[in-house]
């Protein structure tokens, strides 16, 4: 597998380097592995810490900038950051107000935001800490690890920074991110595998012709294996699978994700399907997003995600952002 | 007795050991993982014999805290909570002696695995890496060769389980059939722990 890289062992630095030259606006260290906007602390306002394996980009360190993340910790590829980082992440946003820090559910993200949120509050650090567990391609929680994060991570990050700006205490942006996190759901489809850097090559295989129902975006199993389906049966097959467990009320936020390796022609293909079963199920869209913000390195492949939102959470998303990933009204 | 030096030859040789085994470390977490065991305790167990060759910690109890804690700041993902605990917190139960006894350190040892079992929610027979430490804490009563026999058997008999906690549940029954690379990885440990006895005997 060619990838352009120099070495494995160097490539979450050299993309740090790299980010930092193009990212004026964000102070990078890259030796400790903190990605803070420049302005941080930000006076009389929550912060908001976020983290987790590279090889997502641009989550994490791609939403971080004014209205989302005040910082991001990368870790290795698909590997949990460590305390040490989260903590001095804490530790340069935090303005008095506390810090939210933005956990994804996987075993190792859980247990090193929980020692470094212990050891933050050592240092005063008021935190809170809130989990994306939106994937329903996991029915089982009893037997496994529970639901895993995957795109609904980028509206809870989205929404809770607007509420941060807004000056919102630390209860009430928490409040907010987990109400967010209880209304969106998602489900993802893996057309090929994705290759680790260390690894040089897939880390699952999936035959040619052949796709993966349900898959996590480090390439975990789903709920089933099938022959390739069009597009607008992976939209039937994907929307419905969110929509057994989510019953919208109100209009939904739509993220029509690529996994990193699907061209956006795809993707915008894939989206008008999309578009179809919700009209036809009667969901009413309030926004849709469509584009590679939650990826696994070079799947080739697509993730659905709905987030149903009242008029405060819709106001939220719609507030002005400015980040490297994302940004509007500014 | 074992003092500090006994417990810094330990985890050099099982770092020593990490090393030479990470491939097939990375090899067993291929397919139930995300294929990156072997390079991240090698990460970890590296930077947990340079610090010890530099810091020295006079105690067992504070080569093993430092250890700990070194692991928890260098591997990510979930191993480096799970080992940087274990580690750290059988430091902890050693105190400040100078030296411990054999039945002290495994003591200890107990109170470790606990702490792992209470930090990642498993229980033996989860296909993690507690099928592995805990029958070796049981027989380390009874000698070094016995916890490190133990914790082989046990390492490989997680082939047949499926999984229940972390990235491998994910596969449900497909998870079955391969050896845990946790376990494995523990079992290095005990291999490490009886090299350090008969290194001393010598």
């Amino acid at each position: 597998m060619k990838m352009l890289i120099n070495v494995a062992e160097t490539v979450v630095a050299d993309a740090l380097r790299g980010m930092a030259a193009a990212h004026p606006e964000l102070t990078i260290d890259v030796e400790n592995r903190v990605i803070v906007r420049r302005d941080a602390p930000v006076a009389g306002k929550v912060a908001l810490v976020s983290g987790g394996g590279s090889g997502h980009e641009p989550l994490h360190g791609g939403f971080v900038g004014p209205g989302m993340l005040s910082a991001a910790c990368p870790g290795e590829v698909f590997t949990s950051p460590v305390p040490d980082q989260m903590v001095r992440a804490a530790a340069a946003v935090d303005s008095g107000a506390g810090v939210l820090f933005i956990v994804k559910n996987y075993t190792g993200d859980v247990l090193n935001f929980d020692m470094a949120a212990e050891l933050a509050e050592d240092e005063g650090i008021q935190v809170a800490k809130v989990l994306v567990n939106d994937d329903v391609a996991v029915t089982d929680s009893l037997y496994t690890a529970g639901r895993r994060g995957t795109g609904a991570t980028l509206y809870v990050e989205k929404i809770a920074g607007a509420a941060a700006d807004e000056g919102m205490p630390l209860e009430r942006v928490e409040a907010i991110a987990r109400q967010v996190n209880e209304n969106a759901r998602s489900f993802g489809v893996a057309l090929s595998p994705c290759s680790t850097p260390a690894k040089g090559g897939p880390t699952f295989d999936l035959p040619t012709g052949e796709l993966e129902l349900g898959v996590g975006i480090h390439g975990e199993p789903g709920r089933e294996r099938r022959p390739m389906m069009t597009s607008s049966e992976i939209a039937d097959f994907a929307v419905n699978a969110v929509l057994e467990d989510l019953d919208p009320r109100n209009p939904v936020l739509v993220l029509v994700n690529g996994m990193g390796a699907t061209p956006l022609l795809e993707l915008y293909g894939f989206n008008a399907e999309v578009q179809r079963v919700l009209a036809e199920r009667g969901v009413v869209v309030a926004h849709t997003l469509v584009g590679n913000y939650v990826t696994s390195l070079d799947m080739a492949g697509a993730s659905v995600t709905l987030c149903q939102v009242d008029e405060e959470l819709l106001r939220l998303w719609n507030a002005p952002v400015r980040t490297a990933g994302l940004r509007w009204g500014v | 007795m074992l003092d500090a030096a006994f417990f810094r030859h330990w985890l050099t040789s099982a770092a020593a050991l990490v090393d030479r085994e990470a491939e097939r470390l990375t090899q067993l977490d291929s397919p139930i993982g995300d294929a990156d065991h072997g390079s991240n305790l090698q990460r970890g167990f590296a930077a947990v014999a340079t610090t010890l060759e530099k810091d020295a910690p006079a105690t067992p109890g504070a080569v093993l805290t430092l250890a700990g804690r070194q692991l928890i700041s260098t591997v990510g993902g979930a191993s480096g909570p799970l080992y940087g605990t274990l580690l750290r917190r059988t430091g902890k139960a050693l105190g400040d002696a100078a030296e411990v006894s054999e039945q002290q350190f495994a003591d200890a040892l107990r109170t470790g695995v606990d702490a792992v079992s209470a930090l990642g929610g498993a229980a033996p027979g989860d296909k993690t890496m507690l099928d592995a430490l805990v029958p070796a804490v049981d027989a380390l009563g009874e000698s070094f060769g016995a916890a490190r026999d133990a914790a082989n058997e046990g390492a490989l008999a997680t082939t047949p389980l499926q999984a229940r906690k972390g990235r491998a549940s994910y596969l449900g029954e497909r998870s079955i059939g391969h050896q845990d690379p946790g376990a494995t990885s523990s079992a290095l440990l005990f291999d490490a722990l009886v090299q350090t006895a008969e290194a001393g005997r010598e």
